[in-house]
């Protein structure tokens, strides 16, 4: 399958160690991966902010270079629910309504494109450490993944999955959010590591690194016992 | 910044950084959710039943006109007097020429937000009026001088201790850590004003067109006495209670209670369906019915948000939002709290004053999710988001966001971009949580992770360069 890989600006700029392992996973599957270089953010910073012209100006060049993609697989739960859920809203009424809904259909985040789609779950990873999954909300509630990464790391060998309380509950990060209302944002994120610490795991897993990157940021400042790992990066450890 | 932004903003300062608040919430939510959660598993489908209680809202608000007629025919053929008020102002009016006309000096109040939300205790209280709260927890924030905390939970925020010290305090009983010990002081109190009161307000949980009755849901009994003891009656009630048939009750009570509460029904469910009769023995001699709109039909008017009218005020969107359980009820200054407060408080109060409260949001969709009727309440947030820009365009974030799309439309800005940071980056302690520090708010509380010394593009770059 030609597989189209959406990198989102934080993997490319901050975390491109997950979009690395998302290459090699795909392509030990007998993938081609082709990543667009011109596309560098899906738009929701503005979308999100009430911007929707300005989101708009981003989003319309992500519509357009991935029209003639077969299926466009997303580096992260959040970014996945703007192309394939908010963009149908954003582009409503205009030029390039059918074709967000089209795109829409072709979307997939990393780890439900392997499952749902792929119907792949063994990818002969190696992981010898406790961890806890942190379910992004974006993924979970927009684009309805709960099962998928647990799915696969039940297949990681050596890894023990060990479910916190608060595994459902937002990490605080929400974007613009975190720095609009970063008082709420900071108490959200310790109400998440707390939960996360309870249950002694090594890692923090998520499928959004964009959460991991508030909740690690937090880990660091409070000197908490666990660091955070995203799911393609234990997918891709052998 | 509205004054009402910076307030919000200010509390929640406060309020996030007390842990013993924090527990409190935290400790109390988890434990709903648990006995909600195993309530509503004893449903044979919660979710179907979400999704037809929604068509059934969706019927009654969406048919609102007819219902309505149909309401307030069946109530006028049984000799209960209905009044419509469009705003809050005009709702208060006809409340009190009722009580002036009855030459009435003490009120007593069952739960009603309502009232709350046209400040009927102040207009009432200024106005010369004894008015007592006969629900407990009401009691205990009228008697604090407080607005409830929460639109289902009034007290929620204070502990046993809290509410012994202020009883001792306000009603000169002895400390005691004893729940039963503090409801009986209460109910003393109470007691007595039930009988003394000359009129009894109560709000209304549901509207049954079909028969013309108010079904109120209650777990002390207090709406019950203060419904049957007073010679008046006035129930407060916005027209979005509206349920089309007697039928549905069946449904929604036993939903509002497991979403309300984690109970399978509430311990009160009462019926009223008119003043006395003549061949009745009990029952207030008057009834009136005031139909309040304060903005509600303007929301009607709005396709796009009309679903927000759906709410039964259960409160289970602020049970489940995180926010709501790290900033507490009051934080929000408003009537309804919680997602469904800042979805609807834009509506009923003003989008610019109010809009901070739909920013004030992960969008994390857990209200949603929750929702008994299905609505869609984080899609509303970022729906109010985007008519508060369009309305009032903040010019600096037009600016950034145009000027963040140019750099992320084109290869080199991005590229470049990114290189400046991550040489500037090595600065950044130098200035690192200061009012230099253009990242303040974040790395006040947490660290920005490094920029990546090769980015993805470059890894790729290489690699097909190589290749």
């Amino acid at each position: 399958m030609n597989v189209t890989l959406f990198i989102p600006c934080f993997i490319d700029s901050i975390y491109p160690r997950v979009g690395i392992s998302m290459v090699r996973i795909l392509e030990k599957l007998g993938h081609r991966v082709e990543v667009p270089m011109e596309l560098n953010c899906c738009g929701q910073p503005g979308f999100n902010s009430g911007c929707w012209a300005e989101a708009r100006l981003v989003a319309e060049k992500v519509v357009a270079r991935l029209r003639n993609a077969e299926v466009v697989v997303i580096a992260s739960g959040s970014c996945g629910a703007m192309l394939k859920v908010f963009y149908k809203e954003l582009f409503a009424g205009t030029p390039l309504e059918a074709d967000a809904k089209v795109l829409s259909t072709k979307c997939y985040e990393f780890s439900d494109f392997l499952v749902s789609k792929l119907g792949v779950t063994d990818l002969g990873a190696r992981f010898p450490h406790k961890v806890t999954f942190h379910d992004g909300c974006h993924g979970l509630r927009e684009l309805g993944i709960k099962q998928p990464p647990r799915q696969l790391l039940a297949k990681v060998q050596g890894l023990e999955l060990v479910e916190m309380s608060e595994a459902e509950t937002c990490c605080g990060f929400g974007g613009t959010f975190a720095a609009k209302f970063p008082m709420i944002s900071t108490a959200m994120g310790e109400v998440k590591c707390a939960s996360a610490c309870d249950t002694k795991a090594d890692y923090i897993v998520s499928n959004d690194a964009s959460c991991l990157m508030h909740i690690q940021g937090l880990i660091d400042r409070q000197g908490k016992p666990i660091r955070t790992i995203s799911l393609a990066e234990v997918l891709a450890s052998e | 910044m509205s004054g009402f932004a910076t307030q919000f903003k200010s509390n929640a300062q406060r309020v996030t950084g007390d842990l013993k608040h924090r527990d409190l919430i935290q400790s109390a939510l988890r434990k709903y959710d648990v006995v909600r959660t195993k309530t509503a598993s004893t449903f044979q489908d919660w979710q179907a039943a979400r999704r037809t209680a929604s068509s059934i809202k969706w019927d009654a608000i969406n048919h609102l006109d007819k219902h309505l007629e149909q309401l307030v025919g069946k109530l006028e053929a049984r000799g209960t007097v209905v009044h419509w008020a469009s705003t809050g102002v005009q709702a208060r009016k006809i409340i009190l020429d009722i009580i002036a006309e009855k030459k009435a000096r003490s009120i007593i109040k069952s739960k009603a937000m309502t009232a709350e939300e046209i400040h009927l205790n102040e207009a009432m209280e200024k106005a010369g009026y004894e008015v007592v709260e006969s629900d407990l927890g009401e009691f205990i924030v009228q008697l604090r001088k407080e607005p409830p905390y929460h639109i289902v939970f009034p007290a929620m925020h204070l502990s046993r201790d809290d509410i012994s010290e202020l009883f001792t305090k306000e009603l000169g009983s002895a400390p005691t850590r004893e729940p039963e010990e503090l409801t009986m002081i209460a109910r003393r109190v109470l007691r007595s004003k039930y009988i003394t009161a000359d009129i009894g307000i109560t709000g209304a949980n549901f509207a049954i067109a079909e028969t013309g009755m108010i079904s109120i849901t209650e777990n002390e009994g207090n709406a019950r006495l203060t419904a049957a003891l007073p010679r008046t009656m006035i129930t407060l009630v916005g027209i979005e209670k509206v349920l089309p048939r007697l039928g549905d009750l069946a449904l929604f009570l036993p939903m509002l209670a497991t979403a309300g509460t984690g109970q399978a029904l509430t311990c009160y469910n009462s019926m009223y369906g008119g003043p006395r009769q003549a061949d009745e023995c009990d029952g207030p001699d008057e009834w009136h019915v005031v139909l309040l709109d304060n903005h509600r039909t303007e929301l009607l008017a709005n396709a796009e948000q009309r679903d927000a009218l759906h709410c039964i005020r259960c409160g289970a969107c602020l049970n489940v939002c995180p926010i709501y359980k790290n900033i507490g009820g009051h934080t929000y200054g408003t009537t309804y709290q919680g997602p469904i407060g800042s979805v609807i408080t834009p509506h009923l109060r003003g989008l610019q004053n109010w809009k901070h409260l739909s920013f004030a949001s992960s969008l994390c969709g857990a209200c949603t999710e929750t929702c008994p009727v299905k609505i869609d309440l984080h899609h509303h947030l970022l729906q109010n988001r985007r008519n508060a820009a369009a309305e009032k365009p903040v010019w600096w974030e037009k600016i950034a966001f145009k000027g963040f799309a140019f750099v992320a439309n084109r290869r080199w800005a991005w590229r470049w971009g990114i290189r400046i940071g991550s040489w500037l980056q090595p600065l950044h302690p130098l200035v690192k949580g200061t009012r230099l520090d253009p990242m303040r708010p974040w790395t006040k509380t947490r660290e920005f992770p490094p920029l990546a010394k090769e980015t993805f593009k470059d890894y790729w770059k290489k690699r097909n360069d190589r290749a």
